[in-house]
């Protein structure tokens, strides 16, 4: 049997993964997805803890974090359509200025 | 057997995300991130969470990852310019990822429990689905406001095609 200590020590992993994703790359896509990463990896801590205290709160939370993640990928990626046509490159190291 | 799954999943996603953060085509990092999800729904499959499995495969496996995929090609994006990142920068998030990694180490490894053993329903639609809609109904309620907001939100988004038009401040209304 898998400890739980081993599916929160994974999770950790993939939310640092995620966040040094987050922190080294510039391109605004990969930034995106490191973020769903770091979501996913909180999503696992849910599901793991839910199934170690036999309690299904933690289910209805990730499934609530999954909907707030497609919401966010909907905005996002709308977002980034509208950036690329503003300034041709969705590079987040040259979006300096919040007016032009 | 369920060891050899969970370090052929773990291996699988934390594999994936090195892929992902690591390469300059885009597209690499969404098709691995794909690797991810998948790994992490089998995951969930082995934690009986037979629900959020599918909504795992559906949701983000599908769904996201059509619309990232969608856009990186709807943008053409070329492979980024390698630019190394400076030495202080390289350092300051070393010593963040080491200092994190050592503390979350070390208070993770003493969680140390057994899985409780629980019914079979555990984890299943019809489970999950009443707990949702009783105790936690509004907040489902929330989600969906949240999620009708997102759909006008995002056709006013799409449908401004005037590239001046966002200096203005825009009062949100589409051309």
């Amino acid at each position: 049997m898998v400890g739980l200590h081993e599916y929160l020590i994974l999770s950790g992993v993939l939310f640092v993964i995620g966040a040094v994703g987050v922190l080294t790359r510039s391109n605004g896509l990969i930034l995106f997805m490191s973020l769903e990463l770091m979501l996913n990896a909180v999503n696992l801590t849910f599901v793991a803890l839910a199934r170690y205290t036999g309690q299904l709160e933690g289910h209805v939370f990730v499934f609530l974090v999954t909907a707030v993640a497609a919401a966010e990928a909907a905005i996002g990626l709308a977002i980034f359509v509208s950036l690329f046509r503003l300034h041709r490159s969705i590079n987040v190291d040259q979006m300096n200025a919040m007016g032009d | 057997m369920e060891r050899a799954l969970f370090y052929l999943f773990g291996g699988l996603a934390v594999l994936g995300s090195l892929w992902m953060i690591t390469r300059r085509n885009p597209l690499s990092s969404a098709l691995s991130l794909v690797v991810v999800f998948i790994s992490l729904a089998g995951l969930y499959a082995m934690l009986d969470a037979h629900l959020l499995f599918v909504v795992q495969l559906w949701v983000y496996a599908g769904a996201v990852m059509v619309l990232v995929l969608f856009v990186i090609m709807l943008l053409n994006l070329r492979e980024e310019s390698a630019h190394p990142i400076g030495l202080g920068r390289f350092l300051v998030g070393a010593v963040v990822v080491a200092v994190a990694a050592w503390k979350a180490f070390a208070v993770l490894s003493g969680a140390r429990a057994e899985a409780p053993a629980v019914s079979k329903e555990f984890g299943s639609v019809a489970a999950v689905a009443e707990i949702l809609f009783t105790r936690y109904v509004v907040q489902f309620q929330i989600i969906g406001v949240l999620l009708l907001a997102v759909v006008v939100a995002v056709v006013v988004l799409a449908k401004r095609s005037e590239p001046d038009e966002a200096s203005e401040g825009g009062d949100g209304r589409p051309a």
